[in-house]
């Protein structure tokens, strides 16, 4: 460990803000890259289940 | 290795088969990128010149490799489609745009953050700065591209092209430290030669970047099963496995 406690942790020597900010922004696009594609896939397998609804009434 | 390459080139066959892999990139990814962010944040020890400002190296340095090497594998699958007309490189190549994009954005601002408190100014416009926005840039010319070309064909063959001719861009950003006097180090990571930094802080870095290409692979197999489920649509594995999942 390189930090003598926690607040000494979140301060990072008076660098905090930066610190967290990058790694705040990076963590949210780790999370826009999952949810993203994930969504897409539940549309596309909706749009095709109505599609194919569709198909065998016509 | 020719029947693989056939394979590689049948949609089906590749979304069986990715669907294996998928679960075990994205665990060994999460993994790897849990550990190498606590590691490098609590355990690294701090930098001699810049403090703890330097724990951002870890995602700063991985983001702008895989931005990189994201372009080039882009170029290489462009070119595998234009001259084997391969849909899964196409598809690639559509699939890697948005990813490679992210993370291009994510090298800039952590570095402009980085660069706030280590050479007080968010951003001057010395080469390899410049030369990564215009990576950006890059990348949202073959998402507008893909996007604006109905044709999946014809949208695959311009993107290759501008992944292609974009490629001049990659070495000016490896040699930009080289070439210019810029306020940028020059690499950290070099094949060749030892680390100049110690292992305690190395150690983490490299466990990063490997978690950043698994990351990677992980949200490219996604796009990519995304991008097949539309394109096959018409065929009868495509209906089949959609009714089995629609119905649940």
């Amino acid at each position: 460990m390189s930090f003598e406690s926690f607040s000494d942790f979140l301060a990072m020597g008076g660098h905090g803000l930066y610190v967290w900010l990058s790694y705040g922004v990076a963590a949210l696009i780790f999370l826009a890259n999952v949810i993203l594609p994930m969504k897409k896939k539940n549309e596309i397998v909706k749009k095709h289940v109505q599609r194919l609804k569709r198909e065998k009434v016509a | 290795m020719w029947t693989f390459f056939h394979k590689l080139g049948s949609p089906k066959w590749f979304y069986d088969i990715s669907g294996k892999w998928l679960p075990w990139f994205a665990v060994i990814s999460a993994l790897l990128l849990v550990l190498g962010s606590i590691w490098g944040l609590a355990f690294a020890p701090a930098d001699y010149q810049q403090g703890n400002s330097f724990r951002i190296i870890y995602i700063h340095v991985p983001s702008a490799i895989l931005a990189q090497s994201c372009f080039m594998m882009m170029a290489i699958a462009g070119a595998t489609g234009l001259i084997w007309k391969m849909k899964l490189a196409d598809m690639f190549v559509k699939a890697a745009a948005p990813v490679g994009a992210s993370f291009t954005f994510m090298a800039l601002l952590t570095g402009a953050v980085w660069g706030k408190p280590t050479w007080g100014t968010w951003w001057v416009w010395d080469a390899r700065l410049t030369s990564m926005l215009i990576l950006l840039f890059l990348y949202f010319g073959i998402m507008a591209l893909q996007s604006a070309i109905e044709d999946a064909a014809t949208a695959a063959k311009a993107s290759a092209v501008l992944a292609l001719v974009g490629m001049v861009n990659i070495p000016i950003i490896k040699y930009s430290v080289e070439w210019w006097n810029t306020l940028h180090q020059p690499a950290t990571f070099t094949l060749t030669e030892k680390p100049a930094m110690p292992a305690e802080m190395w150690i983490p870095l490299l466990v990063m970047v490997i978690g950043f290409y698994c990351f990677f692979t992980t949200v490219i197999l996604l796009r990519t099963r995304n991008e097949i489920l539309v394109r096959e649509r018409r065929t009868n594995w495509v209906k089949k496995l959609v009714t089995k999942r629609g119905a649940l």
